[in-house]
């Protein structure tokens, strides 16, 4: 931070903590950078301030000013008097105030606490062993804190509607519901989908749909996350895994070039879950729904999980590695197909390996649809300006590899590395795919596996660790949540071994690769995959990677280049 | 330094062995009379304490309701890891559909359960009880496994204090006053 910046911070004081934040800072943020936590239900740093739940209520207190002539008011140690408001207030409402000062833990706060928790479990159904949320559960994290231990409700609870399906991906209980409103503030602010509200009045509230609409739209999923309490469910995830057995891993979402952060978690090397990981530069906390689903591809049926050589399934993939290179040498004229899909380091191998055989051309497959202007993005491989970055391609990626479908007819082709990408669905015929010999190296069988002379099984992003760059040219690593199911082959060691038959020595280990590319790649100047934090690294691309015509549209914190503006 | 015991030469009487005899003698006859102490094992069993901790089970509750509803919070307690649940919905349709979980099937591994009582104490539902098994015999590993099935066989149907699912059942019938 420079010194510009230091000078706007103002100090405030959360239970005579001093902590310096910039003016204007919700006071639940300003007790969170001092350490203390002020519980809190309806308030959420990505979204409006409701201020219903009135689990934040503090102390607050401000420095005494002379009315008449606006100076401090001093008692007798030379200290400025501090006004403390008699009633109390909620913190989340509060914006940080040159030496405003809130008490957490004074009697009036902590009965206050402990009030609020009493009432909001005077309706709540308890019902924790058979409730999705237990174990991640606000209400269930309070109540040890500030509940009472036993209750004092002797009359009936609350009926309300449950198991309502509020969409095809989201399950409401309404008498969980704690009323806090983050669902409905989420689909009006962020999700543009106004579909929730309130219906009845006082402990009859209930949350509902809008007669005759769903919460279906590509964002629903987040409500889910949000929800304090167990009220809003995921259909995907439900009664599948208590929270308290997964593992969480930090991944990348692999749907587009956004490059959302997830957490996928994972139990005994099965996937059950994925979820946004918070990250104010990509992603806020959110995610879209669409990329929630992809932990399926990992036990999808028609996953490859052994090698192939001339059609029969082979155990023996170092036997299959070779063959595989074999084809590779001699006077072959060599096509690589990479693909966006790929992380940096195998794109670097793969330039690499396809430097040593001689490679008459290299080409990537692109996939550009129409972005949604949120968290998916037009270009919908998440690493194309790794393959730029490393130098695998120079130019954007085509959908249709037509220059590849010139080289086949004119015989100029009679070899292709296909790197898990299917050549028939990037435009190539059968007809030319019948001229020309196949490698594959992939994750799952399709038109290109079923013609190759020698499959390879690769993992798929949840199987290992790497990075991709996104489109904000920014570094992002995601790390390996599962044992891989195919053969035990990482992708980097396919490449390696690929190599290694042609008198080239690489380690596949990641860190070992990175220190070859912070030599060779100027880009990657002194970064090694440790350095990469987890939010992140933001690259300074070369000028002529930067000038490039990318597809992606404006989303959220990223803004496409203008037309000579330089890039911020 | 060595203490030497000094051993006192047998009297007459002694040497002749017959107060030692006539002793075991009295001894024998008197448990030839006094009641039986062990049990002709497995004819016979032994009349089990309440509290014994034997096999773990799972018990249903007198409306015949499988009360276990699959928190997996004994799975996540128990120190050997030797139970494993698979959670499942209750369709709706069923009776028991207020529910909403039961388990689709639960294993006890009885090779790896150490009889601690964890589970029982741990279980918010009181669905499962050690009770008087003792002797778990087999021919295989596998028949150590004790499924959903065979669990529930075990346990039986104990008396039920609360009828907490009920009573909710019996709310939500009633329904509150709008």
């Amino acid at each position: 931070m420079n010194d510009d910046k230091k000078q706007e911070l103002i100090t405030v004081y959360v239970d005579d903590r001093e902590v310096r934040v910039p003016p204007g800072t919700n006071m639940i943020e300003a007790a969170a950078k001092a350490g203390i936590e002020v519980p809190h239900y309806c308030y959420h740093p990505k979204l409006s301030v409701a201020g219903n739940c009135r689990m934040c209520m503090v102390e607050l207190g401000m420095p005494e000013k002379d009315r008449a002539t606006g100076k401090p008011v001093l008692d007798n140690e030379g200290n400025q008097k501090v006004m403390w408001i008699p009633k109390p207030a909620i913190a989340c409402a509060t914006k940080a105030m040159p030496g405003i000062r809130i008490k957490t833990k004074s009697d009036l706060a902590r009965s206050c606490q402990e009030g609020v928790m009493e009432f909001l479990l005077v309706n709540h159904p308890l019902d924790c062993p058979i409730c999705d949320q237990a174990g991640e559960c606000r209400l269930q994290e309070f109540a040890t804190d500030y509940g009472r231990g036993y209750s004092r409700f002797v009359e009936e609870k609350n009926v309300k509607p449950k198991r309502t399906l509020l969409g095809p991906r989201v399950m409401l209980d309404d008498e969980r519901c704690i009323l806090c409103s983050r669902c409905v503030r989420f689909c009006q602010e962020i999700a543009d989908d106004d579909v929730l509200g309130f219906v009845d009045r006082g402990s009859y509230t209930t949350l509902t749909c809008y007669p005759g609409k769903q919460l279906e739209n590509n964002y629903s999923l987040n409500t889910v996350d949000i929800c304090p309490v167990g009220a809003l469910t995921s259909t995907d995830f439900r009664f599948k895994m208590r929270p308290w057995f997964l593992r969480e891993t930090h991944s990348i979402c692999t749907e587009s070039s956004v490059g959302v952060n997830t957490v996928v978690s994972s139990r005994e090397g099965k996937i059950h879950r994925i979820t946004p990981r918070r990250n104010d530069e990509v992603n806020d906390t959110w995610m879209a729904d669409s990329g929630r689903e992809l932990y399926k591809q990992v036990e999808a049926k028609h996953r490859l999980l052994k090698a192939v050589v001339d059609s029969f399934e082979t155990d023996n993939v170092g036997g299959a590695i070779r063959e595989a290179a074999d084809l590779l040498k001699g006077e072959r004229k060599i096509a690589f197909v990479g693909s966006g899909r790929s992380s940096v380091e195998e794109q670097f191998l793969f330039k690499k390996l396809a430097d040593q055989a001689g490679a008459r051309l290299t080409a990537l497959v692109g996939r550009v649809a129409e972005g949604d202007g949120l968290l998916i993005s037009a270009d919908r491989n998440p690493n194309v300006r790794g393959a730029l970055v490393t130098g695998l391609i120079n130019e954007l990626p085509e959908a249709e590899l037509s220059d590849l479908e010139d080289a086949i007819d004119k015989e100029e082709i009679d070899t292709v590395v296909a790197y898990n990408e299917d050549l028939s669905a990037a435009g190539i015929s059968e007809q030319q795919l019948a001229k020309v010999t196949i490698i594959y190296v992939g994750t799952h069988f399709n038109e290109t596996s079923a013609r190759a002379r020698v499959v390879l099984p690769a993992s798929t992003v949840f199987e290992k660790n790497g990075s991709f760059i996104n489109q904000q040219y920014r570094l992002q690593k995601f790390l390996q949540a599962v044992p891989g199911r195919a053969e035990g082959q990482d992708d980097r060691r396919i490449l390696a071994g690929m190599l290694a038959e042609f008198g080239v020595l690489v380690s596949p280990e990641i860190d070992d690769v990175w220190a070859e590319m912070s030599e060779t790649i100027e880009t990657f100047r002194d970064i090694g995959f440790m350095k990469i934090p987890s939010t992140g690294l933001l690259l300074d691309p070369p000028s002529h990677l930067r000038d490039l015509r990318y597809p992606e549209g404006g989303s959220l914190h990223y803004e496409p280049a203008k037309e000579e503006a330089s890039v911020t | 330094m060595a203490l030497v015991v000094q051993r006192k030469p047998l009297s007459w009487l002694e040497n002749t062995y017959i107060p030692q005899i006539l002793g075991g003698m009295k001894i024998t006859l008197k448990h030839m009379f006094a009641p039986k102490v062990t049990l002709e094992y497995p004819e016979e069993r032994p009349v089990i304490p309440e509290n014994y901790r034997g096999v773990p089970t799972l018990v249903k509750d007198p409306n015949g309701r499988v009360k276990c509803v699959s928190c997996q919070l004994c799975e996540f307690v128990c120190p050997p890891k030797a139970i494993r649940i698979w959670p499942g919905e209750i369709p709706e349709e069923a009776e028991t559909a207020h529910v909403e979980k039961e388990p689709d099937d639960f294993e006890i591994d009885m090779l790896r359960c150490i009889y601690c009582g964890l589970c029982e104490e741990v279980c918010p539902e009181e669905a499962i009880f050690l009770q008087d098994t003792f002797s778990v015999t087999g021919y295989s590993r596998d028949e150590f496994k004790f499924r959903k099935d065979k669990l529930l066989q075990l346990g039986g149907t104990l008396p039920d204090k609360h009828y907490k699912w009920d009573k909710k059942k019996e709310a939500a019938l009633r329904g509150n006053e709008h």
